[in-house]
């Protein structure tokens, strides 16, 4: 199987337990064990040849040009840790099918799991840096999950955030490392990167690479300072806990340092950050754990502690260290999984994983005493268990190890922190499961389902097996990922249980004997621990983060304050500061183009523009003059247009102004006619001071350009050339818009109407929000015209309507040869059927209104598209057009281009928007209209449920009846006498479905 | 005519400048159409004006010559269609931000806001 597939499979799997939850909890264990184990068996078909020292890879090319290649590879380092990772996994898989109750969320929990075991089989087996930065997020995003994973706890939620943060700030100060060594190796190929080991080290920039992804590594592993996170995380569930502590997450860090080892490894600075870091978390944590009465906390800094020893011996850089981490490496991840899955069997059988509460165990569940044992033994480093090999080998090295000069420092505190380690793991032996039966326990324990012991019970196999027999059980895959290693033959010696009697072998015993001695003064201990104050890493933490929050608050609330004149004052000024920087850098040619004459036509109208620009914000108090005023401007806009040899512009420009300007009355109808002074004379100043400046730069800006030739030929002349051959039409405009950048239109046709749908929702959330009330309270501040419809304009628009529409086809069917086209076409029909809304009212029209204008914007994007998409069964790209000239009986021969079929999506999407958009605030108009106006006769006439419910024959009390209309049909009143007279409100608060329509 | 041309830009987009420093949201809407005007103008005009020669090719041949540049026509069109569908939006904000306030003012002062 492919690395690439290998990587892949839990990804593609993940989605199979969320589906399979719904048919049981054991189908979806099932889907993630057999998405893990057919990866694990893809990946030890190339056991043979990874355990000969081969590399088997998979390339992709991603983006070359960044470096960043989808480039796999399984060499015996990534062997190792993939089928840790997958192997575990497949245990886990079980365990948690046991483990999570009926009322977690399983399905989530194993497609979180399958992600998790994605990105981290993507972490060993990338060959390339940028890749492996992309898993290595990832596992950041998954854990994220799996520890937040019981979102009902806060202690999940807050050491799920605290994990992210840290590893992070880890993931983000690695990416800098990754960049600086790839740009020193020339290449972000791992294969490549670890030849260059010269070059990487001898680079000035090898200690800021060194110690910028040591920052990753060592918050991944959870190194001190960073230790502290890890402990929080056991907040999620145990399988989890086992899983992301024993043989994955944490182990990427080491994963790391080991992968660039043969590179980074080697010099004084590595030894000292490295080797250092190592044994201070080793020390530290193992002493915590000492301490802690939570199985889990305890197991957790022993985890750290477990992590500082292999970063330690990564650290020492000598090829016998690399063996001894790799070796330490396979003996943590099975004993500590194992540690991990029984204490969370005694979580689940005794609701308590309290030290001081257990114990005795070893009578009430011996299977899991039995596991536990052999599991903590070899965490103590006794003989025959596998843990006791590598910390042999350890000490060994450690036993050699001169620090700063001093042959003593290394040895003393390695053997301390062995002797912790040995203290911890008889606590949680004697402490959990020996001594006497209680009778206190939560919950009576007994052994679990085969199902649950299962999977630590072959890790404690592996346990002993390894211990026993190393070289059978462990040695060829040790020696082929120590290989990989140090990148080379190692020639590795056997490993063995007896050397004679070495330094190692005395500290050894030094640390069993001396943790008993401490197990059995414990409680004197822990007082002393107890009394003394210790730094609280959370309590740090958080504080930390606070001030980090407040700094931000305090940074946007600065600079964001909620001013938007200072936001866009700012934006301006900026602008202008940067378009006059940008001027001044750069070198002015001579003008080269002479001036056109000044008509005395365009000078007119030159003097109305600046004349109503001007009025515009002098009478802006005024908003129905401004908005006449502004009009002007519009329509001086559109005839410079004409005269400026651009008629499609103005026949667009012209009609958008009657839309705006619809648009803008109907706005107006709401909001206040007058705008009051706001701010103070000198702020007036300083506004207009900048507008000045702004107007002064741009009008200079484009008189410049205008009085030059183009520095470079336009790519104009080739639509110019190519606009009749190659897109059947002469109106060159129309041409680019609906064929050589139909592209750029059909994303503007979807905006347009992605806009048309965001008015659509705000109207609604007005009219169903909080704000219905308020707009059935509201009343008109402007005293309404005495005839809503008047007849003339009624008559008149129903007349004008087919002969606009008509007008509209016209327009549309010319616009590929001559001005015309979808855009103007779609305007001039809206403005067709708006005069329909504003002459016969919004109900009248709307029933009469088939079609909805959503659809009709769907379908003018889909036409748009699909003629785009039949260019492709032409075997030419999205949107090439093509045209053939038809010829219909009775009428002339006319051409027939395909762009038609995109101009007419351009057309129904523009119709569907602007309708849709004027539709809505109509809308809003008639539901505040609703308690506004009285409610005419004629109207409950036509709504028999709008009458007094006693009297079906009467209409209520307040209802304005024309008198002799009222009479011919025997209709009665109770105020007939000044209904005619004055408009009385209507004691109606909601309106009906009816006239809503 | 270029000079005419320019000093309008330049007259609409200080109008502009000026109507949305205000702090009412009408202003600001209409601030926003006039800088739509001065905007698309400029676009339009950074093709060089012509008169009298508009992209519509006459098929007594594929002489480029005779006529104005086409693409900035192109751009400013669907600029002017999409500009409108902004503005709408725009009005419906304030709109709704007026029916749900009870006023239109777009901001806090800049003496409030600092507090």
């Amino acid at each position: 199987m492919s690395p690439a597939l290998i990587a892949a499979l839990p990804f593609l799997g993940a989605v199979l337990p969320a589906l399979l939850i719904r048919t049981g909890r054991s189908h979806a264990a099932l889907a993630a064990g057999a998405v893990s184990g057919l990866a694990l068996l893809g990946l030890l078909l190339h056991l043979p040849a990874a355990l000969a020292g081969q590399v088997i890879t998979a390339k992709f090319d991603w983006l070359p040009w960044l470096g960043l290649n989808a480039n796999f590879m399984i060499d015996g380092l990534g062997m190792l840790f993939a089928t840790l990772i997958l192997g575990i996994g497949l245990l886990i898989i079980l365990y948690a099918r046991f483990y999570l109750s009926n009322q977690d969320p399983v399905g989530q929990f194993y497609t979180y799991l399958l992600l998790f075991q994605g990105a981290m089989v993507g972490i060993v087996l990338s060959d390339n840096i940028l890749l492996l930065l992309i898993f290595w997020e990832l596992t950041s995003l998954s854990s994220f999950l799996l520890i937040g994973y019981w979102k009902h706890l806060p202690e999940g939620r807050q050491g799920a955030r605290m994990a992210l943060t840290v590893t992070g700030l880890g993931g983000l100060s690695m990416i800098a490392g990754m960049l600086i060594l790839g740009n020193i190796a020339g290449s972000y190929d791992i294969s490549q990167i670890l030849l260059a080991k010269e070059a990487i080290q001898s680079s000035d920039l090898y200690l800021p690479a060194l110690i910028l992804i040591l920052g990753g590594a060592f918050t991944k592993s959870a190194q001190f300072p960073f230790h502290f996170w890890l402990p929080h995380a056991m907040a999620a569930p145990t399988p989890v806990s086992a899983y992301l502590h024993s043989a994955t997450m944490v182990k990427a860090g080491l994963f790391l340092m080991a992968r660039l080892w043969p590179v980074l490894a080697g010099t004084p600075e590595w030894f000292y950050i490295v080797a250092t870091t190592g044994l201070i978390t080793m020390l530290i944590a193992a002493k915590i754990a000492i301490f802690k009465d939570d199985l889990k906390a305890l197991l957790a800094f022993s985890t750290v502690s477990h992590l500082g020893l292999v970063t330690f011996l990564l650290g020492l850089g000598t090829k016998v260290g690399a063996v001894a981490a790799v070796f330490h490496i396979i003996n943590h991840a099975s004993f500590k999984a194992a540690l991990f899955m029984s204490a969370g069997i005694v979580d689940h059988e005794a609701h308590t994983r309290d030290l001081k509460r257990l114990g005795g165990l070893r009578h009430l569940m011996p299977i899991t005493a039995t596991i536990a044992t052999i599991a903590a033994l070899s965490m103590a480093g006794i003989p025959l268990f596998n843990g006791f090999l590598s910390k042999e080998m350890m000490l060994e090295e450690a036993a050699h190890t001169a620090w700063l000069g001093s042959p003593y420092v290394v040895p003393v505190l390695a053997a301390i922190a062995a002797l912790f380690s040995a203290t911890y793991s008889f606590r949680f032996i004697a402490h959990g499961f020996f001594g006497p039966v209680r009778d206190d326990y939560p919950h009576k324990p007994h052994d679990p389902p085969f199902g649950m012991w299962a999977s630590p019970a072959f890790l404690a196999t592996l346990v002993v097996l390894i211990g026993v027999m190393p070289i059978t059980f462990a040695g060829p895959f040790v020696q082929m990922a120590a290989n990989a290693v140090v990148g080379g033959d190692l020639h590795m010696h056997p490993i063995k249980h007896w050397h004679g009697v070495t330094p190692a072998l005395i500290i050894s015993g030094i640390a069993v004997v001396g943790g008993l001695i401490l197990l059995a003064s414990f409680k004197p201990l822990k007082a002393a621990w107890e009394a003394t104050p210790r730094p609280e890493a959370k309590a740090i933490f958080d504080w930390i983060v606070g001030a980090c929050g407040a700094a931000a608050d305090w940074i946007t609330a600065t600079l964001h304050n909620g001013s938007m004149a200072r936001y866009l004052t700012l934006f301006t000024i900026g602008s202008v500061a940067a378009g006059f920087w940008a001027f001044s850098g750069g070198g002015l040619g001579p003008e080269t183009r002479e001036m056109l004459p000044i008509t005395p036509v365009a000078l007119v109208g030159w003097v109305m523009l600046v004349t109503a620009s001007a009025s515009v914000v002098a009478f802006h108090h005024n908003r129905i003059l401004a908005l006449v005023l502004i009009g002007i401007v519009g329509l001086i806009v559109s005839i410079c247009f004409i005269y400026l040899s651009a008629p499609d512009l103005a026949l667009t420009q012209i009609s958008v102004e009657v839309v705006t300007a619809v648009l803008m009355l109907l706005a107006l109808n709401f909001l206040p006619k007058r705008t009051k002074r706001g701010a103070g004379p000198l702020k007036h100043v300083w506004h207009i001071a900048i507008a000045v400046v702004t107007g002064l730069g741009t009008g200079g800006l484009i008189y410049t350009l205008m009085m030059r030739d183009f520095a470079f030929e336009t790519m104009s002349k080739y639509h110019l050339v190519n606009s009749h051959t190659l897109g059947g039409g002469d109106n060159v405009v129309n041409v680019i818009l609906v064929d050589f950048r139909g592209y750029d239109t059909y994303g503007e046709v979807t905006v347009l109407g992605i806009a048309a749908l965001v008015i659509f929702a705000l109207t609604e959330a007005l009219l169903n929000g909080a704000s219905s009330k308020k707009l059935i309270a509201w009343r008109p501040d402007v005293p309404r015209a005495g005839d809503k419809h008047p007849i003339m304009l009624l008559v008149g628009t129903r007349v004008m309507m087919p002969i606009a529409l008509l007008v509209g086809v016209f327009i549309f069917l010319r616009g590929h040869n001559l001005p015309g086209g979808g855009f103007i076409a779609g305007l001039v029909v809206s403005i067709a059927l708006v005069m329909q809304y504003m002459a016969s009212g919004f109900a009248w029209t709307q029933a009469r209104q088939k079609v909805y204008y959503h659809v009709l914007i769907g379908l003018g994007v889909l036409a748009a598209g699909i003629t785009g998409i039949g260019a492709w069964f032409n075997g030419v790209p999205f949107l090439t057009s093509d045209y053939g000239y038809v010829k219909l009986p009775g009428l002339e021969k006319f051409e027939l281009a395909t762009a038609a079929g995109f101009d007419l999506g351009v057309f129904l999407g523009v119709v569907g928007s602007v309708l849709l958009a004027l539709g809505g605030l109509s809308r809003l108009a008639r539901r505040a209209a609703v308690g506004a106006e009285p409610v005419h006769a004629h109207i409950i006439a036509e709504k028999p449920e709008a009458r007094s419910p006693e009297q079906p024959g009467a209409f209520p009390p307040e209802t304005l009846l024309p008198q002799r209309w009222a009479q011919a049909r025997g209709y009665t009143s109770a105020r007939q006498d000044d209904a005619d007279t004055k408009p009385v409100k209507a004691k109606k608060t909601k309106p009906t479905e009816a006239e809503e329509q | 005519m270029e000079a005419l041309v320019a000093s309008a830009v330049g007259v609409m987009t200080a109008a502009g400048i000026y109507l949305i420093l205000r702090m009412r949201t009408f202003p600001v809407v209409l601030g926003m159409s006039m800088l739509s005007y001065a905007v698309n103008i400029f676009l339009f005009a950074s093709g060089r004006l012509a008169v009298n020669l508009p992209p519509i090719l006459d098929h007594a041949g594929a002489e480029t010559q005779g006529y104005t540049d086409p693409i900035p026509q192109a751009l400013v069109l669907t600029a002017i269609v999409i500009s409108f569908g902004m503005t709408a939006v725009v009005v419906m904000l304030a709109l709704g931000s007026f029916v749900e306030a009870g006023n239109d003012r777009i901001d806090l002062d800049e003496e409030e806001a600092g507090q």
